[in-house]
């Protein structure tokens, strides 16, 4: 059995040092293939409601692409940002993996920050949840998205103060690791997102 | 990371259940709470049947008759047989794969406690204003507010609760069966009910978040006015039949297939041959757990989805019984010239071969579009999904049962009550659904409360009736056979029956720590390999050393306690309560998260006292 060996010098990949730390990436990989049957069936159900609108304002009238625009952009950046924390870890320099960990939580903060204010223009537009078909399968969809991106923000955070007292180890390295791939996978259903709710709800009238 | 205890930290009685992560424990709470629900949901399949037994009764009436039929498919699916399905994972896979625990131990634990909270939840509803009434489908609208109560609010609930438990026990699973392998455990030596689980809990991976989606939309709809199933607001109600058969479909081969395991390892031990066909059996489980997923609109041929669709689904649906022929005929094989022993395991495993064929016929009956026209909605369907859940699934835990028993509790449950519980249990069973077949043809519909006299349905429904009190007495039995076990069975040596697997080569029951010296496995069937090489048992693969045990905690029943609290928040939309409730959980995933458990070790010395001879 793997223990928790005080390493004197951390081995290189140290998320994958113990056996403990290899079945958390492992038993994350298979949680985010889950993840993806769940935003898959959202997004079937969106696909499936997007036209019934019930009277209201249609996905042409609504968005605003420039500023969803801006929200991908800091997203995508937070994604990459996270990539360095990660490359920082493996060269085992805890003060960059703090920093660019603290850039991705302010890039994800302005994110969830332009799709709050987006979801109140929505509603005072009356787009709500309980209008339409339209309405309940936007906000569940993007909602669920949103919240996933509220809870990475919160854990990474934790992470962070965390390490400020354990610092880099064989603990705590695989916990990093399994942050940054849950920070992609939110990352790349936006880019799902982007392309079936906005540039999809962008072109064409009715298709189903 | 600092120092570790080296003892355990003494934890006794209720205290030590409660905060238990050791997998032999929470597969006897998994037992023991699914017991329990499948008592209640077997008390509500009694009064069912009792409504029925003659035309126009009115034991129970039409509203609680149709709580009733709901709260048992729920209660039966969810509550009863996938727990006993968990109890015997937890207690045979870590011990077949020659792991000293599984990879999560703290999951484990909240996995257990997030199904009991969730199923508890659920069957409050029978004090609250009832219980819910739209059937175990819950098909909108008819289970949206207009015409449902509270009741599907608790269904709504409690099945996310304890579906979540669900997915990460297969999760925890999936992990520990690819990492946790002893040294030669190779994937096609593993024992065949390791496979099933192997298979099974991936199934509940994909399947689990489906349902979990459809819920999600039903309580937005029921509570905070969404328009997802609501037609005139642009909902559809399709939607709702296809995430819950996208789940629901392979939740019957989440189901049967670790029976599938059972059987599999029962037919082969009291044979006293190598399972025929191994690698085809894998292969098959394989590619049911595939087809498994291709299936779920045969429970919606009649919803109008054109030939083409109807034509496909049932062409995937009737190749499942290519696979399924295949697992039948090599059970047949693997008894073909064995040296049989008719224990009570190996006769629910023998009972369980032609009832699970019968119902793979009517299965394969079923898939014919034109034909499901007919039969959709009657008790035709009804005996069909009863003879491969009770006649497959049901005989499979009692032989799963009866074979390890003495492996989880120490003790031999008796073999001439468990012979008694066979026949009655058998016999009451075909009893109770062959007739159903016929009242189905006959028209007979099902989830309706009573029936008109001089139809024809009067017989047929009577010896029904009459059967459940066969499967009564047979339950009745096995609680029996329980209690006499517990207060005077024989111990059970480590290797009863003459096992070929590796859970076999310890005592009976486990130490915590399982197996002293982690096994070399040589071979297929690891224990055999080593009785026919003349060994005493199996040969280690390091060296006696101190065990890292991981501590027990109390956190993920805490957790699941915030999650109970939350739902009741939700369902009386009260959000102070909401907030009590998701911030006791939070809580504990933040402690959890903060503080690292540095365990315990067991030193050599008291391997030694404590090892072989427990």
């Amino acid at each position: 059995m793997a223990t928790h060996h005080v390493h004197a010098v951390l081995p290189d990949e140290p998320e994958k040092a113990t056996l403990e730390g290899k079945n958390k990436i492992l038993g994350f990989w298979l949680f985010l293939g889950g993840e993806t049957v769940l935003f898959g069936s959202l997004f079937a159900t969106f696909i499936a409601l997007r036209d019934q609108t019930n009277g209201g304002p249609s996905s042409q009238q609504l968005f605003d692409m420039p500023l969803v625009a801006i929200a991908t952009l800091l997203l995508l950046t937070s994604s990459l940002t996270s990539v360095f924390a990660v490359l920082a870890m493996h060269k085992k320099n805890l003060k960059q993996v703090q920093a660019w960990l603290t850039v991705t939580v302010l890039l994800g903060l302005g994110f969830l920050g332009l799709e709050i204010y987006e979801f109140m223009h929505y509603y005072h537009e009356g787009h709500k949840i309980s209008s339409s078909a339209f309405g309940s399968a936007f906000y569940t969809l993007v909602g669920f998205h949103g919240g996933h991106v509220l809870f990475g923000i919160l854990w990474i955070v934790t992470l962070q103060l965390a390490a400020v007292k354990k610092g880099l180890t064989v603990v705590t390295a695989p916990k990093f690791y399994v942050a940054s791939l849950y920070w992609h996978f939110i990352d790349v259903v936006w880019v799902f997102i982007f392309t079936v709710v906005y540039l999809m709800g962008m072109i064409g009238g009715k298709v189903g | 990371m600092s120092a570790h205890a080296s003892h355990a930290p003494k934890r006794s009685g209720l205290w030590d259940w409660l905060t238990t992560v050791d997998h032999k424990k929470i597969a006897i709470l998994y037992l023991i709470a699914g017991g329990l629900f499948f008592l209640a949901g077997g008390i509500e399949a009694l009064l069912i049947r009792l409504q029925l037994m003659y035309p126009e009764l009115s034991v129970v009436g039409a509203k609680t008759f149709n709580e009733l039929i709901t709260m048992h498919g729920t209660t039966m699916i969810f509550l009863a047989v996938m727990p006993v399905i968990f109890a015997l994972m937890n207690a045979v896979v870590p011990l077949q794969i020659g792991a000293r625990d599984v990879a999560f131990p703290f999951v484990n634990a909240l996995g257990f406690w997030l199904f009991f909270f969730g199923g508890v939840l659920l069957n409050t509803s029978w004090f609250l204003g009832g219980a819910p009434d739209a059937g175990w489908t819950s098909y909108t609208t008819l289970a949206l507010n207009q015409f449902s109560g509270r009741g599907i609010d608790f269904y709504v609930l409690g099945l996310q609760i304890a579906g979540l438990g669900t997915l990460i026990g297969g999760i925890n699973f999936l992990v520990t069966i690819i990492n946790m392998r002893a040294p030669g455990m190779t994937f096609m030596r593993m024992p065949l009910f390791t496979w099933t689980s192997f298979v099974t809990s991936g199934l509940i991976l994909f399947a689990f978040p489906a349902i979990t989606v459809g819920l999600v939309l039903l309580m937005f709809d029921r509570l905070f006015g969404g328009n997802f199933f609501n037609p005139d607001a642009g909902g559809n109600i399709l939607i709702w039949q296809h995430l819950f058969w996208i789940f629901g479909h392979p939740e019957v081969y989440i189901l049967i297939l670790p029976a599938f395991g059972i059987i599999s390892e029962v037919v082969s031990t009291f044979s006293k041959k190598r399972l025929f066909g191994y690698s085809s059996m894998v292969f098959a489980t394989a590619l049911i757990g595939f087809l498994g997923f291709m299936v779920w609109a045969h429970h919606m041929f009649t919803t109008g989805m054109g030939p083409i669709a109807n034509t496909l689904f049932g062409l995937a649906t009737m190749l499942i019984a290519v696979p399924t022929g295949i697992k039948i005929f090599n059970w047949l094989f693997t008894m073909w010239g064995g040296q049989i022993r008719f224990t009570t395991a190996n006769l629910f495993a023998v009972g369980f071969i032609p009832t699970f064929t019968i119902g793979g016929m009517t299965g394969v009956m079923l898939a014919i579009p034109p034909a499901d026209y007919q039969y959709h909605d009657s008790y035709f369907v009804v005996a069909h999904f009863h003879y491969v859940i009770v006649g497959g699934l049901v005989f499979g835990l009692f032989a799963g049962l009866y074979y390890w028993w003495p492996k989880m509790f120490g003790k031999m449950l008796n073999e001439t009550l468990g012979k008694w519980n066979f026949w009655t249990f058998f016999v009451g069973f075909h009893l109770t659904f062959f007739p159903q077949h016929f009242l189905g043809l006959m028209g007979m519909p099902r989830r309706v409360f009573t029936y008109l006299a001089g139809q024809g349905l009067e017989l047929g429904n009577f010896i029904s009736t009459i059967g459940v009190f066969g499967m009564s007495i047979g339950t009745i039995l096995f609680l029996v056979n329980v209690a006499v076990t517990a207060k005077s069975g024989k111990r059970a040596p480590a290797d009863p029956w003459d096992g070929r697997t590796l859970e076999w080569s310890i005592p009976s029951p486990p130490p915590e720590y399982n197996f002293a010296q982690t096994p070399l496995v040589r071979g297929l069937d690891a224990l055999w390999v080593e009785k026919m090489a003349g060994n005493k048992g199996m040969t280690p693969a390091e060296p006696l050393g101190s065990i890292h045990m991981p501590s027990g905690s109390f956190l993920p029943f805490v957790m699941s306690v915030g999650l109970f609290i939350a739902g009741f928040g939700f369902m009386y939309h009260n959000y102070v309560v909401v907030v009590i409730g998701l911030a006791i959980n939070f809580a504990c995933m933040l402690l959890r998260s903060l503080t690292d458990d540095p365990g315990y070790h067991i030193e050599p010395d008291e391997i030694e006292e404590k090892g072989v001879k427990a």
